[in-house]
């Protein structure tokens, strides 16, 4: 009896530590300074340069996630080819790398000395240290996100509605853009919203290949770091801003899968959040 | 001159799909166990699977042809297709559904199968039938020169499956089409289709009405499939021109059919009667043996006497008063009895 509730106490215990240390850090950020102090704070230049460069580089790189990584997922799920494996361990091997790795890879691949640097030049375009820099690193860290959501929600779509629009007279683009679109679409919406999160905190790879440019290159993430010995108060700000931007797309995301009510008509699923 | 003609080879997972058909303007149903290979037939007409060899014409038009090269894209083959779910679009209304076909007249097609009042409504809102109709209006809508059917009752609950069979009895009779249904249920083939062919493991083992499928099974798969009783035994010339089997559990049983040898005797559930004692009629063959369950359907008991089953009128079962484990004699003509040769 004792010892049972022993063990329920220890649970409790256990629980309560592991939510106070994910959270007091959280809350230490809103409780060093006033409220209102923060707010002011978002309105100082380095501050608002910051939000501007980081809503501007990953709107970019999110609608280029999207306009690139949606067909591609779409055609690794509806084919089956030799060495699909492979392609998809590819697809996510940014994840797991270190951030600081993708950003020397970046270098190695358009930096004025990498692999393409010299065709740049020849063009005229400098890469590194601009905000396309940016973008490039931020669409490299965080389309993995992406595809791999909207390849599950692919694959996981009734194969029969997709032949019975075809036996109706739909072509491959008009199938695509009608049936297995709007179906895989949650698992789309979700797949976005991560790698939007993902990229809005990109700190590693964007410092290593874009540098720390107030106005330029400067994202949030960047600027709080920078902001650390200068203005710890700003620094503060910003972070307090991130971790609201964070708590609405998790939210978000739980929300997505809620969104509509199933009206599944065949056996198997579709564009199940998360049913890779 | 409308008719589907098909003729094609293609390797399946454990067997190879062979078959030859030609469908006139007519139901025609390939009925099997599941497994057999019938989806993959519809799924080459319709172009969502690749042959191996062969060709595939729809009124004289090709639409797939290996040594000519030709393959036709599903969009560009004029095929009406039901699948077996109905594979309604879910995030479409009925209304959308019908459209997406592209037909002229979406509100025409509504009335007629019956589902313009589920206009707006989304396919999972619908029952079974309805969702059938509404399969069945889609695929139609773009008026296609062939219609095919994969297991259009299976998706349904006992309760609507007769309903919705007879309904969708008078649609097929009422297209001027070729129609090519698949079903694993020989009942379903006999009350939807004029010509029934049974295929096993890739390969059409008989064609013709179901009528004749029963009457004269050419195979023992084949006579197992459309319901009757078989038991094995040993044929031999016997008494007043019929010809006497000794079956393997020492019953003795005659048949009008002529064959020596090694055979499977064949009769139907509904030839069989039930009683106490053994009739004296030796145009009757009995078999006495325990009953061993019994089964209620409808107006019916489905009754296991033995290795066989008998079905009788409910009315027969409450006069004999028969109980299970009870020893009876199960009796059906001699005329009723096939002889099937056993290879």
């Amino acid at each position: 009896m004792i010892r049972r509730r022993l063990f329920g106490i220890g649970l409790l215990v256990a629980t309560g530590l592991a939510l106070g240390f994910l959270l007091l850090p959280l809350v230490a950020i809103f409780l060093r300074v006033p409220p209102g102090d923060l707010v002011a704070q978002l309105g100082s230049d380095v501050a608002v340069d910051a939000i501007v460069v980081t809503l501007k580089t990953t709107l970019i790189a999110q609608a280029l996630i999207l306009v690139v990584g949606t067909p591609a997922a779409y055609f690794i799920a509806s084919r089956s080819f030799r060495g699909r494996p492979f392609v998809i361990t590819l697809v996510e091997l940014p994840l797991v790398l270190p951030p600081a790795v993708a950003g020397i890879a970046l270098l190695a691949a358009f930096g004025r000395l990498g692999l393409l640097g010299g065709t740049f030049d020849a063009l005229g375009v400098s890469v590194s240290f601009t905000q396309t820099a940016v973008v490039l690193a931020v669409a490299y860290v965080a389309s993995p996100f992406y595809i791999r959501l909207a390849i599950a929600s692919f694959e996981a779509l009734d194969s029969s509605l997709i032949d019975a629009s075809r036996t109706l007279g739909a072509g491959p683009a008009r199938t695509f853009l009608r049936i297995a679109l709007p179906l895989a679409a949650k698992g789309l919406a979700a797949g976005a919203a991560l790698s939007f999160a993902r990229g809005i905190g990109e700190f590693g790879a964007t410092i290593m290949f874009a540098g720390s440019l107030q106005g330029v290159t400067q994202t949030v993430s960047l600027a709080i770091y920078a902001q650390l010995d200068l203005d710890f108060d700003v620094a503060l700000a910003l972070g307090a801003l991130l971790v609201l931007v964070s708590a609405a797309i998790l939210l978000l995301v739980k929300l997505i899968p809620a969104w509509t009510r199933s009206t599944s008509t065949s056996a198997s699923p579709f564009a199940r959040f998360g049913s890779s | 001159m409308d008719s589907l003609d098909l003729d094609i080879s293609l390797a399946l997972r454990s067997f190879r799909l062979e078959l030859a058909l030609t469908v006139g303007r007519e139901t025609y149903a390939l009925v099997g166990p599941s497994g057999a290979g019938k989806t993959s037939v519809l799924r080459t007409v319709a172009g969502l699977v690749r042959p191996e060899r062969g060709r595939i014409a729809l009124d004289g038009r090709v639409l797939f042809d290996s040594t000519a090269g030709i393959d036709r894209q599903p969009e560009d083959r004029r095929v009406g297709f039901v699948f077996q779910e109905y594979a309604l679009f879910p995030h479409m209304s009925v209304e959308q559904n019908v459209a997406y076909a592209g037909g002229t007249n979406v509100p025409e097609v509504l009335e007629r199968f019956r589902i313009a009042h589920l206009a707006k409504a989304r396919p999972g809102e619908l029952s079974g039938g309805e969702r059938q109709r509404v399969g069945l209006a889609r695929a139609l809508a773009r008026k296609p020169d062939v219609l095919l059917l994969d297991e259009p009752l299976s998706a349904l609950d006992t309760h609507t499956r007769a309903n919705v069979r007879a309904e969708l009895r008078s649609i097929l009779d009422h297209l001027d089409l070729p129609v090519l249904l698949v079903t694993h249920d020989f009942q379903d083939a006999a009350a939807l289709a004029d010509r029934v062919a049974v295929l096993v493991e890739g390969r059409i083992l008989q064609v013709g009405t179901a009528a004749a499928l029963i009457a004269a099974p050419s195979d023992v798969f084949v006579a197992s499939f459309t319901g009757a009783n078989l038991l094995s035994g040993r044929a031999l010339p016997g008494p007043d021109g019929l010809t006497q089997v000794t079956l393997a559990d020492g019953n003795v049983v005659y048949s009008v059919d002529e064959m020596r040898g090694p055979v499977d005797v064949a009769f139907y559930p509904w030839e069989v009667s039930i009683a106490r004692e053994t009739p004296d009629d030796s145009a009757l063959n009995h078999v006495r043996a325990p009953i061993t369950s019994a089964v209620q359907i409808g107006n019916r008991v489905r009754i296991q006497v033995g290795a066989l089953v008998a079905e009788v009128t409910t009315a027969s079962v409450e006069r004999l008063e028969l109980e299970e484990g009870e020893l009876v004699v199960a009796t059906f003509k001699a005329a009723a009895t096939r002889l099937v040769p056993r290879a």
